[in-house]
């Protein structure tokens, strides 16, 4: 399996998008005129994390690859020091992020951190639940923190309690270092989203590794199963939109719900009407925290959550009505997801051959279920919960840009990195308190019209899956399920690359993640938005999938996403659902189109194009 | 050694003496029967009583084998020309083997065991509501599934036999079976005298598969024991068992019976019943249909889920021969012709998959460093 060296694709620069490198940190760079990392970048297999980047990264977004390059690879190698892995590197070519874990070569060395890793990981695992309850406490106080935090606009004078108070500190103090206070606490957030998780996803991965030596032949998708049906905060959001549709029934306010489109509509049709107010208030009371939601991943400013667009909350509350309507249940089959879970994981084990297996089969299962509702739920938490509100101040610093005359609009401001703006800030603040006008009214404006252009270029560019040459072994927990990189996954992908027109495509392979075979009708939507468009029935064909698209799953018979592994939202929610899923395709998005008739093999992970 | 061989121990074992039944039905037999109608028919005895599809027949026993060789007369003649033979001297096996096998076919068998044969046989076929039943006649051997005595395939099969006179002339010739020059070098060689040698005959109404094939209740190739394998190809199962052509490969995962791996092939030759001639005989698969799935994804699941019951039954993996009959409606067409323990990976003694890590911590600890290999 070849891919391309990284300095050859680094080096076929995109026309008209020369010197693009300075919208990205100087160090996500690979090089040239540096023999010795050079050599290190040739050697290195990097590939595409499209699980997190499936678009190429505005400036501003790279804030979280770095949180997390910074945070998985410092508990990694600096806290609980994994014995073979150090960190995971980063680079990035023409907007999408590329990442290598770093192994730790010298025996003797991965030797030494041997007891390191036993005691402290150790202590973790023994006191996972106590350590969780504090992390909820911290990651609640981080949260509230963030939601006081005010992002003040500069005044023409300052107000006379400065003076009388003796404040002695202005608003342009405030604002740059509310600025850094929001940046700070992001990066804080981003510490606490990896206190756990590299151990819980340790726990799964060597469940998942015990057992496939157990049974060679046994799919993943069973093997999650196992640890399924445990209540998690994450789905809480979708399961208010569930009470909300079985609160407009019951108060029989539910034909106004379903009776338009926007949510401004639904909400004038529903006050003063009988029972309208108190669905309202229901409705108001589920936002806080729970539409604290991204309809994406919650990686990107793009991903606006439930509370930003109602519609979306709205659209889902209407799919639940309407299955209420026609007598289907819409709670989510947990009874019969747990009775399944223990009938399968009794008849694995009954088939395990001696009682030394049989021990530590129960010791690993424990523990992949202990650590299960972490890996759920700090998402919530953070990439939700955190992001949503997060993002929306940033929009406020961009109007402080916006009003000094940087930038023209408030979404400007992602074409710029973290540190370019906490420069802007303070041209702002010294013009602002000298009065004159800042020297950025004359660089950004322009800056920022041509790194537009050349966004629009990375778009239209497809990245190789991966480049560089791949190890036989992987040891990065993470990497290996959440990415699913495999031998085969990336044959596959790299077979698709290798096709010069997508359209002859017929066939593709993926994960499977929950089994059963279908056919139907593709609905690609590459957004939570999108999904209002799907119609009852159809296949699912989505980049990736999230919390926020539950609702879609009451209507489709089938999902294929282009990224993610059998512990993906995707695979997680089709098994419950007990409809067939194959997830991690590289390419779906691209190959298929709206419309095409589609057969899903969830058992063997093979998508077929019909028609 | 081999006790189960002996026709004097078949006189002694409990119930099994001069009076014992030369001739009986399956569903009269179980797991205890092996002495006296062989491994085969016991295990389609067992299989019937624990509530698997099976089709019916009889047996005749290893006390109306050694009827027939008293009322032959030919007894004597059989051991003397077996006297004094070296397991090495295939010349002279293959000169006794010949006269003792044409000795053996061309004696008639007495009125009284012809009596009870052709009621058997006439009972049969009016069960199975068919005038003259096509039928399998196959042989089975005491000894077949012994822990160390392989005698698989050595004795012979005969499908699609109509008709009492040539019943009658196959349960000879598998009589005869016990006599070719494979079989006698082999007792020699493991030390079983021949005279206490012994052979059952099952008669065993005729599936007229449309498919059939093998299935393991493990991976042959990896002894998973959560997946079952199947095999499978037009015709009789004839085509799968000898290794005439390459089956489709299903494997079923054990637990939820979902197919999670399916490998289609092109086969080329099948076994099927000439109704003209009245015989099994071997056709080209017509090439429009030699690269469709042999088996219906329906049907590969009813196979999983009889052959997880008979693995529990048996309590261990086992071994297994089909057939889906194309004469019957779905939902009743899918038979077990025969189950036995599988012994490749059951004989072997397989390590624990755990490194002797006790905790999950030292199993985490100990694997990373390890690593996950690509492939």
């Amino acid at each position: 399996m070849k891919f391309p060296v990284p300095h050859d694709v680094k080096g076929k620069t995109i026309p008209g998008t020369e010197g693009w490198e300075r919208m990205y940190p100087y160090q996500y760079q690979f090089v040239t005129d540096d023999p010795q990392r050079n050599q290190y970048e040739k050697e290195t297999f990097w590939f595409y994390d499209g699980l997190h980047y499936p678009e190429p990264l505005y400036p501003f977004d790279t804030i979280w690859d770095e949180a997390w390059y910074l945070a998985l690879s410092q508990f990694n190698n600096r806290i609980f020091q994994v014995p073979p892995v150090r960190g995971v590197d980063h680079r990035i070519i023409n907007g999408y992020v590329y990442i290598s874990p770093v192994p730790v070569k010298d025996p003797e060395e991965i030797g030494k951190r041997v007891p390191n890793f036993m005691e402290r990981a150790g202590y973790y695992y023994k006191n996972w639940d106590e350590l969780e309850a504090k992390w909820k406490v911290k990651m609640e106080a981080t949260i509230a923190e963030l939601e006081a935090l005010q992002i003040p606009r500069l005044p023409e004078i300052e107000d006379l309690r400065v003076v009388t108070d003796g404040v002695g500190e202005s608003t342009a103090y405030h604002l740059i270092k509310n600025y850094d206070d929001l940046i700070n606490l992001g990066i804080k957030c981003w510490q606490y989203h990896f206190e756990f998780l590299n151990l819980g996803y340790a726990a799964y991965v060597f469940f998942m590794d015990f057992t496939q030596k157990l049974f060679p032949s046994i799919p993943l998708q069973r093997v999650t199963q196992m640890i399924s049906g445990i209540d998690v905060i994450m789905y809480k959001s979708d399961d208010e939109l569930k009470e909300l549709a079985k609160k407009a029934v019951a108060l029989e306010v539910d034909d106004i719900v379903t009776g338009h489109r926007e949510w401004t509509d639904v909400k004038a049709a529903l006050q003063g009407r009988r029972h309208g107010d108190e669905w309202l208030a229901a409705f108001e009371k589920a936002r806080y925290p729970w539409f604290n939601i991204s309809s994406g991943t919650g990686w990107f400013h793009t991903d606006r959550s439930w509370n930003d667009n109602l519609n979306i909350p709205l659209d889902g509350i209407q799919t639940y009505i309407s299955k209420l309507r026609t007598g289907v249940t819409i709670d989510r089959p947990m009874e019969a997801v747990r009775a399944e879970r223990d009938r399968v994981t009794a008849e694995y084990r009954d088939l395990i051959d001696n009682d030394e297996d049989r021990k530590q089969f129960d010791e690993l299962l424990g523990c992949a279920r202990t650590v299960f509702p972490y890996v759920e739920n700090h998402l919530f938490y953070v990439e939700h919960w955190f992001h949503s509100v997060f993002w929306n101040k940033m929009r406020d610093v961009a109007a402080v840009l916006q009003e000094h005359g940087l930038i023209a609009e408030i979404e400007d401001v992602w074409y710029l990195r973290r540190d370019e703006i906490k420069q802007a800030l303070w041209d702002i603040v010294t013009a602002w308190a000298t009065g004159v006008t800042p020297r950025g009214t004359a660089t950004w404006p322009a800056e920022i019209e041509w790194r537009k252009g050349v966004m629009q270029k990375f778009r239209e560019w497809a990245p190789p899956p991966a480049i560089g040459i791949a190890p036989e072994v992987i040891q990065e927990p993470f990497t290996i399920v959440l990415w699913g990189v495999t031998n085969s996954s990336l044959s596959a992908w790299a077979s698709v690359q290798d096709v010069a027109d997508p359209d002859t495509i017929t066939e593709m392979k993926g994960f499977p993640a929950s089994a059963g075979i279908v056919e139907g009708k593709a609905r690609v939507c590459r957004s939570a938005e999108e999904i209002r468009d799907l119609q009852e029935g159809e296949i699912l064909v989505a980049p990736t999938t999230s919390p926020s698209w539950a609702p879609a799953f009451a209507k489709i018979k089938a999902c294929i996403t282009d990224v993610g592994g059998v512990m993906s939202h995707a695979a997680i929610v089709c098994r419950e659902y007990g409809m067939p899923a194959v997830v991690g395709t590289g390419h779906s998005t691209r190959v298929i189109k709206t419309g095409m008739t589609l057969r899903v093999d969830g058992s063997t992970g093979l998508v077929t194009i019909v028609q | 050694m081999g006790s189960a061989l002996m026709v004097e121990d078949v006189q002694l074992a409990p119930g099994i003496d001069s009076r014992a039944p030369k001739v009986c039905f399956f569903e009269e037999c179980n797991k205890d029967s092996v002495p006296l109608v062989g491994g085969k028919c016991s295990s389609l005895g067992e299989l019937i009583n624990a509530g698997v599809r099976v089709p019916p027949g009889f047996a005749l026993t290893t006390a109306g084998y050694g009827q027939f060789m008293r009322d032959a007369g030919i007894q004597d003649e059989v051991n003397g020309l077996l006297q004094g033979l070296d397991h090495d001297d295939m010349d002279k096996l293959e000169t006794a083997s010949r006269t003792i096998r044409e000795m053996i076919e061309s004696r008639p068998i007495s009125i009284e065991l012809e009596d009870l044969i052709a009621e058997a046989y006439r009972k049969l076929s009016v069960r199975c509501y068919l005038p003259a039943v096509p039928v399998a006649v196959r042989s089975s051997a005491t000894a077949e599934d012994l822990p160390g005595a392989s005698f698989a395939g050595q004795q012979d099969t005969y499908l699609w036999i109509r008709g009492i006179d040539d019943v009658m002339h196959y349960v000879r010739r598998c009589i005869s079976s016990l006599y070719t020059a494979r079989a006698i070098a082999y007792r020699i060689r493991m030390g079983f005298p021949h005279e206490q040698v012994a052979i059952s005959v099952g008669v065993q109404k005729m599936a007229n598969a449309y498919t059939a094939g093998v299935m393991f209740t493990l991976h042959p190739s990896t002894g998973d024991r959560s997946v079952i394998v199947i095999d499978s190809n037009f015709g009789f199962g004839e085509s799968v068992v000898s290794g005439e052509v390459t089956p489709d490969n299903f494997v079923v995962n054990k637990v939820t019976l979902d197919i999670i791996d399916r490998t289609i092939s092109t086969k080329t030759v099948c076994y099927t019943a000439d109704l003209k001639l009245q015989r099994s005989v071997a056709m080209e698969v017509p090439v429009e249909r030699q690269n469709i799935q042999s088996i219906l994804d329906d049907e590969i699941t009813e196979l999983a889920w009889m052959a997880k019951k008979i693995e529990k039954h048996y309590g261990r993996p086992m071994d297994i021969e089909w057939a889906i009959d194309k004469n019957l409606p779905a939902g009743g067409n899918v038979f077990i012709l025969q189950a036995r323990p599988e012994t490749i990976w059951s004989n072997r003694q397989k390590a624990p998959a755990t490194t002797g890590a006790t905790s999950a911590m030292d199993y985490i600890v100990s694997n990373l460093l390890v690593g996950k290999r690509l492939a």
